[in-house]
């Protein structure tokens, strides 16, 4: 039999139909959705009288655009409610699964998924959310979807696609201090640019990978749609195998050890064949920031910004046009220059240990005072355990406030909006134009790295803060 | 549900000749907030049609007048970023049939064959050709042609052939719907379950 990727392995095992020359009917076997881009889905399905078909296997949260202060109140802007009441209505009417605001299970859809056991190996997954990328990490064929698709998932738990190409990269050696999961994933698309795997999907391997936590994990599969890919895996280990076990429980999964045998053949064959392959070594790899409104457009944090995209040729009016918009010059350095915000959350960088790096850094020092600090929580889990670790009390007493959680500053939906012109220090995943806000300039980078600025209140390497070998 | 037919197209073109043109930057997200599908076309491109200050920005090709047309033409990597297929109806709400770029997003291409907006891949030589002419003359017409899968710079004769999956051409031409073919083959997809399925 011819040797499979794992890629290859999900896939094919989960084609209902190959339609002539054509894409392939795909089955899904979770479908994740908010209150943003599925309004318009159930819409279709009530102009043409049919049902849910397989409600058991949508969740729905509300995320994108709720507020995170006084969650308890009802949401004030208008249009932000109806969203969410309308969720409400439809998951009530088509009997979904619905963790609303309030509910202890609520959060960032790609936070909550894998906490609550719905996301498992093997498994395809869609959202209409393109970080649906960061459920990879559990050895799924994970994805991000538009809302017609989202229609016909729910219409049909099918979903009409054309099979990408495979790209395997391997992360070899180790990890130097003070550099994370966020630093590698910045560092590869830089190498490669925000569209240098744009119509693969990419597994993820090496020693380095191997070395991560899943939350570490998530955190690279989360960000493969920033390089253009169609997502992002990473085959199922005893890493991943520990955290299943540990979860409260695992919806839809009868007895445990039973679904493990399965899990451990989840696998790439030894000599399948990618249609790419790249390598990296993790020792070269420095803390990260970006300096463009791409997330390709990223350097070391210690680095100079380049004199165009591309070092052959001059620079072009699109790499030129950024640098503008973010206020900054060809082959300048980054190192101290002042900063206004810091946002720790989202999907990216939302998770316990990501808060946990921040504390260590915080911990015993005072927030800047030029600095305005949006510390958001992923999912009310997380809120709560970091009440429960006193991460809560550090943040307090260096000066932070924190925030209920919800996508929150990543796309500035609600009022966690950057000021114009302002610069972010943002653990989020995108720094479009705008995207923080009208004007907002965003500087994206890990926990340490807006820790460091939080507290000095200017672009700072985290490496300064950290003495031991503290990885993440 | 039966939907619009994609004809041959014969029209002037917007140029926007910058690379890696997100969703964000087509729909900024607070705009997203809307419960249907239509009137996304007002705030298309809006922080570019807009200066900070709230006035028209003059320089910005949709509000120069001279400029219209089915058919945008922007540079490489066009709808990367956000899955939001509200920039694929704030386009087509706009009036555009048709983008041409050397490469799309692959989650923007697949909103965009869903929604009836062919998104054309032509090479990156093809693409500054047509750019330098439309920027220099805006009466540039081009002329697509999807059952032939061709297209056309009028004035100048030079034409190019592009890529299309067959079964969503097909859709495109007839006007067919993906969800009406899927609940069509609930058989096949019941009987998957019975044999495949894994936790529900």
């Amino acid at each position: 039999m011819k040797a499979k990727t794992l890629f290859d392995k999900i896939w094919d095992g989960h084609v209902v139909r190959s339609i002539d020359r054509g894409p392939d009917v795909l089955y899904i076997d979770r479908h994740y959705i908010h209150e943003v881009t599925s309004p318009q889905a159930f819409n279709g399905l009530k102009a043409r009288g049919i049902p849910v078909f397989r409600p058991g296997r949508t969740i729905a949260t509300a995320d994108h655009n709720i507020p995170t202060k006084n969650q308890h109140l009802p949401i004030s802007n208008e249009l932000s409610r109806t969203q969410v009441e309308k969720l409400d209505e439809n998951c009530s009417t088509y009997g979904i699964q619905y963790f609303g605001i309030n509910n202890p299970k609520n959060g960032i859809v790609h936070v909550i998924g894998p906490e609550l056991g719905y996301t498992l190996p093997g498994m395809t997954i869609v959202c209409g959310d393109s970080h649906t990328s960061t459920h990879g990490a559990f050895g799924t064929i994970a994805f991000g979807i538009g809302t017609s698709e989202v229609e016909m998932v729910l219409a049909s738990q099918c979903i009409i696609q054309p099979k990408p190409k495979k790209m395997r990269i391997t992360l070899n050696g180790k990890l130097s201090k003070g550099v994370t999961s966020k630093d590698i994933i910045m560092y590869i698309i830089s190498q490669i640019s925000a569209s240098g795997a744009t119509g693969y999907f990419v597994e993820y391997s090496g020693e380095a990978i191997r070395a991560l936590s899943m939350e570490n994990r998530m955190t690279i599969c989360n960000m493969s749609i920033e390089m253009g890919a169609r997502g992002g895996l990473i085959a199922p280990d005893e890493v991943t195998f520990n955290y299943l076990r540990k979860l409260p429980s695992i919806p839809g999964v009868g007895d445990f050890e039973t679904a493990l045998a399965g899990w451990e053949k989840l696998k790439s064959d030894s000599d399948a064949v990618f249609d790419k392959e790249l390598a990296f070594d993790a020792a070269l790899i420095s803390p990260m920031i970006t300096y463009g409104t791409n997330p390709g457009m990223g350097m070391a944090v210690d680095g100079t910004i380049p004199l165009s995209e591309d070092a052959d040729h001059d620079a072009s009016a699109s790499f030129l046009k950024s640098l503008n918009y973010m206020g900054f010059k060809p082959g300048m350095k980054l190192l101290g220059q002042p900063i206004d915000y810091v946002f720790i959350g989202s999907c990216t960088n939302g998770r316990i240990e990501d808060f946990r790096a921040f504390a260590s850094i915080i911990n015993g020092r005072k927030k800047a005072d030029n600095v305005t600090a949006l510390i958001v929580p992923g999912s009310k889990k997380v809120e709560v355990q970091m009440a429960e670790e006193g991460l809560t009390e550090i943040y307090r007493e260096a000066g932070f406030e924190v925030r209920q959680p919800g996508c929150s500053s990543c796309l500035a939906m609600n009022d966690d909006k950057i000021a114009p012109g302002k610069y972010a220090v943002s653990t989020s995943n995108r720094n479009f134009e705008g995207r923080q806000g009208p004007g907002a300039r965003t500087l994206l980078a890990s926990p340490f790295t807006a820790a460091a600025a939080a507290i000095t209140g200017k672009i700072t390497d985290p490496r300064e803060f950290i003495n031991e070998d503290k990885n993440l | 549900m039966t939907k619009v037919k994609f004809d041959i197209l014969e029209t002037t073109c917007v140029p926007l000749p910058l690379e890696n043109i997100d969703t964000d930057q087509i729909i900024p997200a607070r705009f997203l907030s809307a419960t249907s599908r239509e009137g996304f076309g007002d705030n298309l491109f809006r922080d570019w049609k807009y200066l900070k200050t709230g006035e028209l920005n003059r320089e910005f090709v949709l509000n120069d007048p001279e400029y219209s047309g089915k058919v945008l033409v922007s540079g490489k990597n066009f709808g990367s970023g956000s899955s939001r297929e509200h920039a694929v109806w704030a386009i087509y709400d706009y009036g555009f049939r048709a983008v041409v770029s050397s490469f799309f997003a692959d989650i923007f291409k697949n909103n965009s064959l869903n929604n009836g907006l062919l998104p054309i891949v032509v090479s990156d030589q093809f693409l500054q050709r047509l750019l330098d002419l439309v920027q220099k003359d805006y009466t540039t017409k081009v002329r697509i042609d999807l059952e032939k899968q061709t297209l056309t710079i009028v004035p100048t004769g030079d034409s190019v052939s592009f890529d299309i999956n067959p079964y969503k051409k097909e859709c495109l031409l007839n006007g067919l719907d993906d969800i009406d073919f899927l609940l069509n083959m609930k058989n096949l997809i019941e009987d998957y379950e019975t044999h495949k399925s894994i936790a529900k």
